[in-house]
C-alpha cells in the first residue's frame, strides 16, 4: 500500500483513537495529578425542622476566587498515588519493617484498599483465565463432534451466559444463590448444613464470583475456537488418524496447535476483560469480601462524595496494571510475527 | 374488555393532563431525582399532575439517587431541576454548589409553608422539607408475648430477647438489620456512635475522632447483634431487611419509620401483619442518647437553569406537597411535616424519636467521606478478622486521606 493511500485509510481510526483514547487518557491523568482546592469552611447559623445551630459549611464567595484562578485544581504530583488509598509507600514500609513474618505482612497488607483489590483481582485473574479457555476449548470441541442439525441449536444455548447482560446475570444467580434460594438451599441439602451461606464467608464468595466469571465468559472462548476448528486441515488429522493417534492425541497435537494464535488472542482479550471485573462484586453485593481497582473507581465517584482525584489515580493504575499484565502475551505475539531473520 | 382497559388509561391519562391548569404553570421544565419509597413516589406522582401543554414534568426515583443526582445537576442547563434529598445529601449538593437559594420563590410562591419546613443556611433557604424520618425498633407483638418478653428499650434488653427466641426454637435468627457493607453498615454505626454519646470530629475542626472506647462499644454491640442476623447480613440492606420481616423470620429489628407502612402491605401473611409493632429507638450502653438519628426529606431547585424552569419546578412541588394530598392512603406513608397532617400509628416510632430527643444526622461537608469510610472500612471487624482498634484506625486512615484529597485538612 502507497504512504499515501494508507494514511488516508487510516485517518478515521486515528482521529476516533485521538478523540476517544489519547484525549481522556490525557484528561485522566492530569486530574490524577490535581486535588480540588482547600475547602474555605464558616460556620453559620443554620436551621432544619429540627431547629437551629451553628454549622460548618463552604463558603462559595470565597472559594470562587481561588478557582477561576487556578481552575484545575491544587497541584500534587504524585501524592495521591504514594497516599493510604492508593499505593500506600509509607504504610506498606512501616507494616515490612514492623512484620513478624511474611504471612503477617501480606494478611495486614489487605487492610489498605489497593492491596485489597488487587489480592482479589489478581486471583480472579489467574483462575478465571485458564478455566475460561479450557471450558470453550471443550464445549467447542463437544458442540463440532455433534450431528450438524444439532450444532445451531448448542451454538445458540452455548452463547446464553455471554448474552446475558453481566448486572443481571449476577443478580439472578445472587437470588438463586441466597440460603431460601434453589441453588443455596439445594447446597445446604447436599452438604447436610442449614447453615451454609455462600455469601457468608470470603472463601466462598470468592468461589461464587469465579464460578460466574467462567459461566460467563466461557461462551466467548467457545465462539472463537469453534471458528478455528472449522479451519482445521482436513488432511493433517486423517494422516493422524492413518498412523493411529487416538481422539486425545489428534486434539493434543493436531488441533491445538492449529489453534494456537486463537488461544494467545483469547488469552489476551480475557486477561484484560478480567482485571477490570466489576459488575459481579455489584451484582452479588460482595464488597465486604471482594473488592477490585473497578469497584474503587465506581465507589469513589459513585457516591455523594465523589473522590474524582483518587478515581483518576485508580484508573491510571488499572491502565498500568492491564499493560503489564498483557506484556508477556504482546512480545510473544510480536516475536511471531517478527521473526528473527 | 382490552378497549375498554386502553379507554379507561386514556380517560385517566387526559384527567391527569387538564389537571395541570390546577398549578397554575404556564411553561417550563420540570425534571426531579430522588430516592425511591412510597412516600417520595406520591411526591412524584403529584408533581407529574402539573403535566400539560408547555409544562414537562419527568421523575427519576431511585435508590441510587445519590450517585446521579449531583452530576445530573453540575452541567450547565443542568438535567435535574430537583433534587429530593436528605439532611446528608444536601450537603453534597451544596458543596459543589449546584442548588439555588429559594428566598425569592417562597416569597412569591410559598405561602403555605411552616417556618420549620424551610432548611435554611446563612440566612439562605436551601430546601423544603417535606417529612421526618428515623430508625427506630419494629418488633413482633405476638413473638415477644409468646416468650413473656417486654419490647425493649436499650440495646442490651435486645440481646437478651434475641437470645430467649433463639433458645425457644421460634427463630433461628431473631433480628434484622441493614448491615449491608457501604452506606448502611456506615450508618449503623453513626446510630450505635451517638447512642454511646460519641463525637465525631475534633470540635471546630474536619479532624476525625472515632477511635476511641465509644467507638470499640459501638462496634462491639454491633457485631454482638449480627450474631443473632441472618449470616448474610453484610449483603442486606433496606429492602432486604424488610423482605426477611414479611417472611416472618425475624422479630426484633431496627428500622427506617419510612418503611413501616410497607411492612403492612397485601403481600405479607396476616399474621406478621397484625403483629407487626413500633417502638421508639433504643439506647445503648445506659446513655440516656438515642442510638438512632433523626432526618428530614425534602426538595432543592438547581441552580444551572433557567429562571422560568427554576419557577415551574418550585410551583410543581409545592403543588405536591399541597395539604390536599394528604388523605388515607398517603398520611401512613410518612412523617409529613405538611400543615393538616394527624400522625396515624406507623409514625409513633419517629415521633418516640423526636421526643427522645434525637439527635438529627449531621450537616457537615466532610461527613460524607466518614460515612464512606466507615462504610468500607468496618467490614473486617464484622467478619472477625480484625479488631475493633485496627478497624477504627482503618476508617481514621481511609477518611483522613481522603479528606485531604478534598481540601478538608
Amino acid at each position: 500500500m502507497k504512504h499515501k493511500t494508507f494514511f488516508w485509510f487510516f485517518l478515521p481510526t486515528a482521529l476516533a483513537m485521538f478523540l476517544f483514547i489519547a484525549l481522556p487518557l490525557t484528561s485522566i491523568v492530569s486530574q490524577s495529578l490535581h486535588t480540588p482546592h482547600d475547602a474555605v469552611l464558616v460556620v453559620v447559623e443554620s436551621c432544619d425542622p429540627f431547629g437551629c445551630k451553628s454549622e460548618t459549611t463552604i463558603d462559595h464567595e470565597a472559594s470562587k476566587q481561588i478557582k477561576e484562578e487556578q481552575p484545575k485544581g491544587k497541584w500534587v504530583g504524585f501524592e495521591i498515588y504514594t497516599d493510604r488509598n492508593h499505593l500506600a509507600f509509607k504504610e506498606v514500609g512501616e507494616l515490612w519493617e514492623n512484620k513478624t513474618n511474611f504471612i503477617d505482612f501480606v494478611s495486614n497488607l489487605n487492610n489498605l484498599p489497593f492491596y485489597r483489590a488487587m489480592g482479589f483481582t489478581l486471583t480472579y485473574v489467574i483462575v478465571v483465565t485458564p478455566l475460561v479457555i479450557l471450558f470453550g476449548l471443550i464445549i467447542a470441541l463437544a458442540v463440532n463432534s455433534l450431528h450438524r442439525h444439532l450444532k445451531g441449536l448448542m451454538v445458540f444455548f452455548s452463547l446464553l451466559p455471554m448474552i446475558v447482560t453481566p448486572l443481571v446475570g449476577s443478580l439472578i444467580l445472587f437470588w438463586m444463590i441466597d440460603a431460601r434460594g434453589i441453588i443455596g438451599s439445594g447446597l445446604q441439602e447436599l452438604f447436610a448444613d442449614p447453615t451454609l451461606s455462600l455469601k457468608a464467608s470470603t472463601g466462598l464468595t470468592w468461589i461464587t464470583l469465579i464460578v460466574y466469571g467462567v459461566w460467563h465468559s466461557a461462551p466467548f472462548a467457545f465462539i472463537v475456537f469453534y471458528a478455528g476448528l472449522q479451519t482445521v486441515p482436513k488432511e493433517t488429522l486423517e494422516s493422524a488418524m492413518i498412523d493411529g493417534a487416538t481422539r486425545f492425541q489428534q486434539v493434543m497435537h493436531v488441533v491445538i496447535p492449529h489453534l494456537s494464535p486463537l488461544v494467545a488472542f483469547v488469552a489476551l482479550i480475557q486477561l484484560m476483560d478480567n482485571f477490570r471485573v466489576f459488575e459481579p462484586i455489584v451484582g452479588f453485593s460482595a464488597e465486604a469480601h471482594a473488592t477490585s481497582l473497578s469497584w474503587i473507581i465506581w465507589n469513589d465517584i459513585g457516591q455523594e462524595i465523589r473522590l474524582l482525584s483518587s478515581a483518576a489515580t485508580t484508573s491510571v493504575l488499572t491502565i498500568i496494571g492491564v499493560v503489564i499484565l498483557l506484556l508477556p502475551v504482546l512480545i510473544r505475539t510480536w516475536r511471531e510475527f517478527n521473526p528473527e531473520k | 374488555m382490552f378497549l375498554r382497559k386502553i379507554a379507561t388509561v386514556v380517560a385517566l391519562t387526559t384527567l391527569a393532563s387538564s389537571a395541570w391548569a390546577g398549578c397554575g404553570i404556564s411553561e417550563g421544565r420540570v425534571s426531579i431525582v430522588g430516592n425511591e419509597f412510597p412516600a417520595i413516589q406520591t411526591i412524584g406522582a403529584g408533581a407529574m399532575e402539573c403535566a400539560g401543554d408547555g409544562v414537562t414534568v419527568e421523575t427519576n426515583l431511585t435508590a441510587d439517587h445519590q450517585k446521579i443526582n449531583l452530576p445530573g445537576m453540575t452541567g450547565n442547563p443542568a438535567e435535574f431541576t430537583s433534587a429530593i434529598v436528605a439532611n446528608s445529601s444536601i450537603v453534597a449538593l451544596m458543596n459543589n454548589d449546584v442548588i439555588r437559594p429559594l428566598n425569592d420563590l417562597v416569597a412569591k410562591h410559598g405561602q403555605g409553608l411552616q417556618k420549620s419546613q424551610l432548611v435554611t443556611i446563612d440566612g439562605n433557604i436551601m430546601g423544603i422539607a417535606f417529612m421526618a424520618n428515623a430508625q427506630h425498633l419494629t418488633y413482633r407483638s405476638d413473638v415477644l408475648k409468646d416468650q413473656r418478653l417486654s419490647p425493649p428499650t436499650t440495646y442490651e434488653e435486645m440481646l437478651v430477647a434475641a437470645a430467649k427466641i433463639r433458645k425457644s426454637g421460634l427463630m433461628q435468627n431473631p433480628v434484622g438489620g441493614a448491615y449491608k457493607a457501604g452506606w448502611n453498615l456506615a450508618e449503623e454505626f453513626v446510630n450505635m456512635y451517638m447512642g454511646h454519646g460519641g463525637e465525631f470530629f475534633k470540635p471546630g475542626t474536619a479532624e476525625i475522632a472515632v477511635n476511641n472506647q465509644q467507638g470499640v462499644d459501638s462496634l462491639n454491640m454491633m457485631k454482638s447483634l449480627s450474631e443473632y442476623m441472618n449470616p448474610d447480613f453484610l449483603t442486606h440492606d433496606s429492602n432486604a431487611t424488610s423482605a426477611e420481616w414479611k417472611a416472618g423470620n425475624v422479630a426484633l429489628m431496627n428500622m427506617w419509620g419510612s418503611r413501616i407502612g410497607a411492612l403492612r402491605g397485601d403481600e405479607v401473611d396476616a399474621a406478621v401483619v397484625a403483629a407487626t409493632a413500633t417502638g421508639g429507638p433504643m439506647t445503648v450502653g445506659g446513655g440516656s442518647t438515642a442510638a438512632s438519628t433523626l432526618w428530614w426529606d425534602g426538595w432543592t431547585v438547581a441552580k444551572n437553569i433557567s429562571d422560568a424552569d427554576a419557577e415551574a419546578t418550585f410551583i410543581a412541588m409545592m403543588h405536591a406537597i399541597r395539604p390536599e394530598m394528604l388523605n388515607d392512603t398517603t398520611s401512613p406513608q410518612a412523617v409529613w411535616l405538611i400543615d393538616g397532617y394527624e400522625p396515624t400509628p406507623a409514625a409513633a416510632g419517629v415521633f418516640a424519636a423526636a421526643a427522645m430527643g434525637t439527635k438529627p444526622y449531621p450537616m457537615l461537608p466532610y461527613a460524607g467521606l466518614m460515612h464512606s469510610a466507615a462504610g468500607a472500612e468496618l467490614v473486617d471487624f464484622m467478619q472477625g478478622k480484625e479488631t475493633a482498634e485496627q478497624a477504627l484506625a482503618g476508617l481514621e486512615a481511609a477518611y483522613t486521606t481522603a479528606a485531604k484529597e478534598k481540601g478538608y485538612l
